[in-house]
């Protein structure tokens, strides 16, 4: 079960690989009213997205298969499919949405899509850069009776899946047998670019546009408001400086 | 008012200070606290029935909890635990877990809370640049972060139930990789020593080690200094892509204060920031801040520590 190295081309793997498209990570976040504004922030594809893409498509290209790109949200998400077919993913995907889903509504209808698509393993991000939440991986697993490992640092395919990720004191390798779900953080690979070829082919892409009817939600958006603004600090001019802050740092602080 | 559930955090096999923060936070959120504590041995729950504010403590035992997989701990402690609202700690373990549990009982999760008033709780989104404020309609999962409730007392007495509990588990660990160095991992440390592109080397970080053994606290890194030195690991990242960092105190060296590392470690408690440049963004956020290089800053500090801590 945990062996590594296996030759491709014995089966076709089955990859799917959830992206999301969030402001990007330098923009500055505006509330209007009492909700973020989001209408002149740039988005682009969530940064750890990208890592799940690299493996889904390192995967492919280590056993053999295909890869799907899934992603929810209305025809202004179609940027970020159409960025990673320009990587070499063969399919896209968008669940079209325009309203508010909770993470329970995106993992139902995520999970129903994962299993009406034959799909043998899912990568995701460990989280995306707007929620921070890293629920959608371990949460799909869960509906799918799946196993999983979130925050993989690194992933050797196989039939099963070698996966490291961070535990208490260091680092844990474990074997994972599919169908899983691995989230992914940013570790030692190198995402691939996307080339002139790519882009002009992912242009004439046609996104596979599918409706879903999530459960309402069981949670309520009361506000988004900027946070707290925090009282001005102290500052000081010269190294000697660090003396005082020394001493601020015990009896004001409380902190050493 | 609706039942709660809190999930001790564990460390190193005991009980961690954390879960007395959660039960402070469970109780802003309902009532009927059950502990439930993940455990190979009941021992470890013995003195769990000490904190106040809780109504019982369930061990939940189980050989599954040796090692973490989240699919058989979300499924024991899933049986462990009556219904209501659950809470953990937002370590990356229990975010995971948090986030199995909640789709197991087909209810949200809301991660990282860092405020419940009323009812309401708020929780950082684009990496803490703004917040949001959420209600709960039934059942949900909360996530807690740690060093922002103050911890409930230990003057209680409860009873502790032990409740032989099962998992299927889907992944088989092969192998632990021990971390090289005897440091704590920034998102362990109370305290945390960071250094930027502004430390001009990776060969100077041995300085904010100095500083980090006397403290006892994590060496970090901004995103710019990873980047550009390969001696500095991803894993020592703070920012919104590297870890998410609340300690007590967190010392900025030669970090200008991007957006982007802000969004990572904005909500420590105190924020020291040492930079020789003094319109750099990190004194906007930082309680003391020293305008000064850290090569003439950095000894000064050192062997103030050193009075100061004997």
């Amino acid at each position: 079960m945990n062996s590594v190295g296996h030759n491709a081309g014995d089966y076709m793997v089955n990859i799917a690989v959830l992206v999301k498209q969030v402001p990007d990570t330098n923009s500055k976040i505006q509330i209007v009213g009492d909700r973020v504004d989001l209408s002149s922030v740039k988005m682009e594809i969530s940064p750890y997205d990208e890592f799940a893409v690299e493996n889904a498509l390192q995967h492919k290209e280590s056993e053999g298969g295909t890869v799907t790109a899934i992603t929810v949200g209305n025809d202004g998400a179609d940027k970020v499919l159409k960025g990673v077919k320009a990587l070499g993913v063969d399919n896209i995907v968008r669940l079209d949405y325009d309203g508010y889903m909770d993470s329970n509504g995106l993992q139902s209808v995520l999970a129903d899509e994962i299993k009406s698509g034959g799909y043998d393993v899912v990568y995701c991000g460990k989280s995306a850069a707007d929620t921070g939440a890293g629920s959608t991986g371990p949460g799909i697993a869960e509906r799918l009776g799946w196993g999983s490992i979130s925050n993989a640092t690194a992933i050797k395919f196989g039939e099963g899946l070698m996966v490291t990720s961070p535990a208490e004191g260091g680092d844990a390798i474990a074997s994972l047998s599919l169908p899983a779900v691995v989230s992914c953080d940013k570790g030692s690979i190198k995402v691939r670019k996307s080339n002139v070829k790519g882009i002009m082919m992912a242009k004439r892409a046609q996104v596979d546009v599918k409706s879903v009817s999530p459960p309402s939600p069981t949670i309520t958006i009361v506000s988004e408001v900027m946070p707290p603004a925090k009282p001005a600090g102290k500052k000081y001019e010269g190294a000697q400086s660090a003396q005082t802050v020394a001493q601020l740092l015990r009896d004001e602080a409380n902190v050493i | 008012m609706t039942d709660t559930i809190v999930i001790a955090e564990l460390s190193k096999g005991k009980i961690n200070a954390t879960t007395n923060e959660l039960v402070t936070a469970a109780g802003m959120l309902g009532s009927n606290c059950t502990l439930v504590v993940p455990c190979t041995e009941s021992s470890v729950a013995n003195d769990a029935g000490s904190i106040a504010g809780i109504t019982k403590v369930i061990a939940a035992k189980s050989s599954v909890f040796e090692t973490y997989d989240a699919a058989a701990w979300a499924e024991a402690l899933d049986s462990a635990s009556p219904s209501g609202i659950v809470i953990t700690s937002a370590s990356a373990q229990s975010k995971d877990l948090a986030a199995r549990l909640a789709a197991r009982r087909s209810v949200s999760v809301i991660q990282d809370v860092t405020g419940i008033q009323n009812g309401t709780l708020s929780t950082p989104i684009y990496s803490g640049k703004a917040i949001q404020n959420v209600s709960l309609n039934g059942d949900a999962v909360v996530t807690i972060r740690a060093n922002i409730f103050p911890p409930a007392e230990n003057s209680g007495n409860c009873d502790v139930q032990v409740l032989d509990t099962t998992g299927n588990v889907a992944t088989a660990l092969q192998e632990m990789v021990q971390r090289a160095s005897e440091r704590l991992d920034v998102s362990e440390a109370n305290i945390i020593v960071s250094g930027g592109r502004g430390m001009g080397t990776p060969a100077n970080f041995s300085h904010l080690e100095e500083i980090a053994d006397k403290l006892g606290a994590a060496v970090g890194a901004s995103r710019a200094a990873v980047d550009t030195w390969e001696e500095i690991p991803h894993s020592m990242q703070v920012g919104q892509t590297g870890k998410t960092v609340n300690p007590n105190l967190y010392i900025a060296v030669g970090i200008s204060g991007a957006i982007q590392h802000l969004a990572g470690m904005r909500s420590s408690k105190y924020i020291v920031a040492i930079n020789k440049d003094a319109e750099a963004p990190i004194f906007q956020h930082a309680d003391y801040g020293i305008v000064a290089s850290w090569e003439d800053a950095l000894p000064v500090l050192s062997n103030s520590l050193a009075s100061l801590l004997g």
